[in-house]
């Protein structure tokens, strides 16, 4: 990568892997819950954390320098509300039905856990330049996970893939359902969604066993 | 004993590599280990965790065994074929030839699938971990086919197994770790994963529901219906059955569940053999009958109107709580889990009184979840290690109050 540094890369490849939000730090998992049931609301709700925690970012490191520290976490908050807003109103204009599908969920992400800790965490004390790639990682290794996740609950449990009856019809009974084959109720549940979580977090730490805690 | 020495060949040649534990695991489960401890003090007892295990599945043998004959007994009679049983529990009509080889037919390969699927990811485990293979799913893969109706698919039973055994309990850390009864997490894993198949009127008998008669290319007539007692009393209905059919088990229900009077048996078994708790059965059946009593006294009372969706099951005599649904089953086999269930004999009272208590609660208040002593045995585990510590602390504390009289 010449464009950046390997420092800069980084910020980028970290979070992706082996420093994820989810599964490492275990930030932002109510939202990896409550919309992975499709596929699509996952795939927005990733952009448009991308979204809020790339120009967040940059905008409190923007910043940095003016904010009295004890005031900063509303002035964070006024920075994640502003963007969550205008999100929320493109979602609206342009997306009713999906923004409809996700619900408060939209508004919720002014408290993900990790927007919040990359702005207390790193864009206090970074350039913007470094502290736009910080988000963009973070929201992408939230955005990775949160496919994953919502690709097996929706293949699994509803037997589409954005809305695709990819496996054939259940009332029909075509495809894989005329051989007896049946939807699993249990992948549309939200507890379900931890548990794949979980089990996302097993295959990792096998994989890297320096990942695991005592 | 040929086989015996060919295993420990076997053994000797596969020592230190990876397969070692899968012949270590048949050899001990069918003969006694060649080498035995030789220096030290040792005590000497028959029975170790596999010897255990065989006990309880032993003391499950006669409910599968009129669970065959029950289904095919329930699927007859309800093509017409033969004539409700008349005459007590010997009834010519039920120990016919043909029911059993009906529900043999059905219940045969879903203890093969369960036994192959669990074993299997045992041994697996075992191999890759490089520990030896673990008992515990003995006693499981013989409690799943008595828990589920007669028709469910194979390979919905195989997906709840693998679930089961891999989230309920490997990643616990295996046997003796697991925090919640593996049999019941995979039927939970059932019951919500595809309900069509574990509720309702048509699962319970063999042959009522379409979709089996679909893959058969059934002969069978389609008005067949198969409604447990709690699924007819749920919705209001006139129970056909008297006490002493459920007591004896000729009802429709999952495989091995209906005859109370088998389960007694298996019951007492258990108890006698030391295996399973008296305290946890005794004190279950207790908190059923109390939360059973309360029920009968608020519709006799008349605080709640007969229209009301609660009613029947309110005013169901509160002993025939004990005699439907799984709640014996449950409570002898489940309950008494060693693995799950509290550790400490004040624990125990608390901890089965509970479990009786909510399963009758949620039968009552929640139609949709019928099988109330399911969820009031995995909510228990939950919550059987902070009963012991509380129990433990309570003697504790004692104790200190005592040692501080005597300092003073």
């Amino acid at each position: 990568m010449g464009l950046l540094s390997k420092k800069d890369a980084a910020l980028i490849k970290d979070p992706l892997a082996d420093n994820n939000p989810i599964t490492i730090q275990v930030l932002g998992i109510c939202s990896a819950l409550a919309i992975t049931a499709e596929l699509e609301a996952a795939i927005v709700m990733s952009v448009s954390v991308l979204f809020v925690l790339g120009i967040g970012n940059v905008v409190i490191s923007l910043m940095r320098n003016i904010i009295p520290s004890k005031i900063r976490i509303i002035v964070q908050l006024i920075v994640v509300a502003a963007l969550v807003i205008i999100v929320d109103q493109v979602l609206k204009a342009f997306a009713y039905e999906l923004s409809k599908t996700l619900s408060v969920f939209v508004g919720l992400i002014i408290t993900n856990c990790i927007i919040m800790g990359r702005f207390e965490a790193f864009a206090l004390g970074n350039g913007a330049w470094r502290s736009f790639l910080d988000g963009i990682g973070n929201a992408l290794g939230y955005g990775v996970i949160l496919i994953i996740v919502a690709f097996f609950r929706e293949l699994l449990g509803a037997g589409t893939l954005l809305g695709f009856k990819v496996l054939g019809d259940p009332i029909e009974k075509t495809g894989v359902y005329a051989f007896g084959y049946e939807n699993n109720g249990f992948m549309i549940m939200p507890p379900m969604a931890l548990i794949v979580v979980g089990i996302i977090i097993w295959v990792q730490r096998t994989r890297n066993k320096a990942l695991i805690e005592d | 004993m040929g086989l015996k020495n060919n295993l420990h060949k076997l053994k000797e040649k596969y020592k230190g590599t990876k397969m070692a534990p899968a012949f270590n695991a048949i050899h001990t489960f069918l003969y006694l280990p060649n080498e035995t401890t030789h220096n030290g003090t040792h005590i000497k007892a028959a029975d170790d965790l596999k010897r255990t295990m065989n006990t309880v599945i032993m003391a499950m043998v006669p409910c599968l065994l009129f669970g065959m004959f029950n289904a095919g007994y329930q699927h007859n009679l309800a093509i017409g074929e033969i004539q409700a049983v008349t005459s007590g529990f010997f009834s010519t009509e039920f120990w016919t030839i043909d029911n059993f080889f009906i529900g043999f037919w059905k219940i045969l390969p879903l203890v093969i699938v369960s036994y192959g699927v669990g074993l299997g990811i045992e041994f697996i485990f075992a191999i890759i971990k490089g520990h030896e293979v673990e008992e515990g799913y003995l006693v499981t893969g013989m409690l799943v086919p008595l828990i589920v109706p007669v028709d469910i698919p194979l390979w919905m039973l195989a997906v709840a197994v693998i679930f089961g055994v891999v989230i309920g309990k490997e990643v616990f850390g295996g046997t003796g770790m697991n925090i919640l009864n593996p049999a019941l997490t995979i039927r939970a894993f059932l019951f919500f994963a595809y309900p069509t198949w574990m509720s309702g009127d048509k699962v319970w008998v063999h042959g009522a529901d379409p979709r089996v008669q679909n893959l058969a290319d059934g002969a069978t007539p389609d008005a067949i219906s198969g409604e447990t007692i709690l699924g007819s009393l749920a919705q209001g209905k006139e129970v056909a059955y008297n006490a002493m059919d459920m007591f004896l088990g000729f009802i429709p229900g999952s495989v091995g569940e209906t005859s109370t009077l088998l389960i007694i048996l298996g019951g007492l078994f258990l108890i006698f053999s030391k295996i399973g708790s008296w305290r946890i059965m005794l004190s279950s059946v207790v908190g059923a009958l109390v939360m059973g009593l309360i029920f009968n006294s608020v519709a006799s009372s008349g605080l709640i109107s007969e229209s009301s969706k609660f009613y029947s099951l309110m005013s169901t005599e509160f002993w025939h709580h004990l005699l439907i649904g799984g709640f014996a089953f449950g409570t002898v086999f489940m309950a008494t889990d060693p693995v799950t269930a509290s550790q400490t004999n004040k624990g125990k009272w608390i901890y089965g009184f509970l479990i009786g208590f909510i399963s009758i609660l949620i039968r009552v208040f929640n139609p949709a979840y019928p099988e109330g002593v399911m969820l009031a045995i995995l909510l228990m585990n939950v919550f059987a290690p902070t009963i012991d510590h509380y129990v433990v602390q309570g003697n504790v504390k004692k104790r200190m109050k005592r040692l501080k009289v005597k300092t003073a």
